[in-house]
């Protein structure tokens, strides 16, 4: 059990907006890591930093044991740290297969070979039957599948995702949840970003919980769940009704 | 070999179109009048210089107001290396496609570094163009504003290029350049350069995070573009036996060129040429018709300027009715029937 990405006190402020402060966090290889906390905790900030989409103010991110918050998101992306978008950003004009195409080739400049490659993608996330559909077409979850295709086409060593979850109806989530622990049982490394509490405590191996720009707590489901502190930062602090 | 073979099987449908278009095409000299083989030999040209603009601004979604800049260098090289250094012209084609290309490198490099986009790059584009045009209008070297004049070489028209006694070889040999032009978009479309061209026009951003270099895939779609675009000027200096800054420098060269994909379909294979077709024949028909009224319309006869405002007005109304050109017009009116 190695660590293969590293955040080290990093540090983001917009103006006078600290929205990410001194955050440490270890992945390890081959986990699923959640990282929940209440809207505007600075979840997406902290993914946009490891992508290098905004560069740290402070801090550092090691990845496979080397720095990377100074490089630009496509080289990123090429050493194998591949991310989805909250907002799914699919390539509209394009088909499905197209789309998946375009990652395909990130490792492969034989078409042909990326077409076979994007073709088994497809057919693994369950999309195999719109390959031809425009992307825009798809419905939210088709166009979730679909990005996810396209991380997984690029064939990551840790994919960050961002909500994928949100708006899936119950069932779609759960073959979403089945779907990205099939991937780390592929040897993917896997970070998600989630609103939906019930599902990240089922789907991640540690949760890390981010309140108001800080790592709030690190560490198993089920500890999480009961920490006071999480719970505070969750449901507001503990309430005593008035004894009868 | 094996793989060169699958590759083409891959793309047969289109190999087979470019085949059942260009048969059809090399029809066009039968039967028509000189006149109206020049014209169509202009038509092919202008279908070139599309294609190369379509690489731009259809595959890789910048869109090109500056065309006319890698039109007038391939055309310049040509004209200038024949007759200052008697250079063959397929030579002087092929260089000023490298001119026009190491150009578009250095236009694109400063345009893009600066994250220009959409209006910005297209007036950046025509800036581009302007400064060549009026740069090579006071150059002496290339014959400042009286232009330069190709003298008529005699001997063999295969290697000097000009054709003025066999006006349908030029046709044929500007069909030809088509031909490849058209080749060579298919062969970058199905390529990994192109398909990150299609990525980076749609949304820059997740191509970066698929591990795309916008940059580098921007690069790579201007100097293509260039290229072809330039060999299309060069020819079009040897078709006229005459360039000077103007002509093929200038903005309505630009506007002819970024016309033709436009109105066949931005980012299609066919558009430029289908485009061209349409626009030629609409030319014409509009001509004809001021020339020779029908006798209802008798009044309109041999009034001048009025040929081109009948053809702005159909213009106007196709790109109305066809917004993503006659094939996306095509492919909607299919959909529709449930093709």
């Amino acid at each position: 059990m190695s660590t293969i990405l590293e955040v080290k006190g990093a540090t983001k402020r917009f103006g006078g907006l600290t929205a990410l402060r001194d955050i440490s966090l270890d992945v390890v290889e081959g986990e699923i890591l959640g990282v929940i906390g209440p809207n505007g905790a600075g979840k997406t900030t902290l993914f946009n930093l490891i992508s290098g989409a905004i560069p740290p103010d402070e801090g550092q991110v090691v990845f496979d044991g080397e720095r990377i918050d100074q490089l630009a998101p496509y080289v990123i992306a090429d050493r194998g740290l591949v991310r989805t978008f909250q907002i799914v950003k699919p390539f509209g004009g394009l088909t499905v297969f197209e789309n998946v195409l375009v990652a395909a080739f990130l490792r492969r400049s034989d078409p042909i070979e990326a077409s076979a490659h994007a073709s088994s993608i497809l057919e693994y996330v369950g999309l195999a039957a719109f390959a031809d559909r425009q992307s825009k077409g798809l419905t939210l979850a088709g166009r979730k599948r679909l990005e996810l295709a396209r991380t997984l086409a690029t064939d990551p060593k840790v994919l960050l995702l961002d909500e994928v979850l949100a708006g899936l109806t119950p069932t779609e989530g759960a073959e979403m949840v089945t779907l990205v622990k099939a991937i780390r049982d592929g040897g993917v490394t896997v970070v998600v970003i989630e609103h939906v509490m019930a599902a990240i405590m089922a789907l991640s191996d540690r949760i890390a919980v981010i309140h108001h720009g800080e790592l709030l707590a690190v560490g198993l489901p089920t500890d999480i769940a009961k920490d006071p502190k999480v719970v505070e930062a969750y449901l507001g602090k503990e309430f005593h009704i008035a004894p009868d | 070999m094996i793989r060169l073979r699958q590759l083409v099987a891959a793309s047969s449908k289109d190999l087979q179109i470019l085949l059942a278009v260009v048969a059809i095409l090399a029809l066009v000299p039968l039967g028509v009048s000189r006149f109206t083989l020049s014209v169509a030999t202009a038509a092919l040209i202008f279908a070139l210089a599309g294609i190369g603009w379509n690489v731009l601004s259809g595959f890789a979604g910048q869109f090109s107001f500056g065309h006319a800049a890698y039109f007038g260098l391939g055309a310049y090289t040509v004209a200038v290396t024949f007759t200052r250094y008697s250079i063959s012209p397929w030579v002087g084609l092929v260089l000023g496609g490298l001119v026009a290309a190491i150009f578009g490198l250095l236009a694109g490099w400063i345009s893009f570094r600066f994250g220009l986009k959409g209006a910005y790059f297209a007036l950046a584009t025509f800036a581009f163009a302007e400064l060549l045009r009026l740069t090579f209008n006071n150059f002496d070297y290339v014959g400042a504003s009286i232009g330069i004049t190709i003298p008529l070489a005699g001997g063999d028209s295969w290697s000097s290029l000009q054709f003025e006694d066999t006006p349908e070889i030029r046709y044929f040999v500007a069909l030809a350049l088509v031909a490849l032009g058209i080749l060579a978009v298919i062969a970058v479309k199905r390529s990994r350069i192109g398909s990150r061209m299609l990525a980076v026009r749609e949304d820059e951003e997740a191509a970066a995070s698929l591990g795309i270099n916008p940059l580098r895939a921007k690069l790579f779609a201007i100097s293509i573009s260039g290229f072809i675009t330039a060999v299309a000027g060069g020819y079009y200096a040897m078709f006229l036996m005459f360039v000077d800054s103007d002509l093929v420098f200038g903005p309505f060269i630009s506007v002819a060129i970024l016309l033709r994909p436009i109105v066949g379909g931005v980012g299609t294979i066919w558009g430029p040429v289908v485009g061209a077709a349409v626009l030629s024949i609409l030319g014409e028909v509009t001509r004809s018709l001021v020339r020779d009224p029908p006798s209802i319309l008798q009044a309109i006869e041999g009034v001048n300027g009025l040929d081109q405002v009948i053809f702005g007005v159909i213009l106007v109304v196709v790109i109305i009715r066809a917004p993503d050109g006659v094939l996306g017009w095509f492919r909607r009116f299919r959909k529709r029937d449930g093709v």
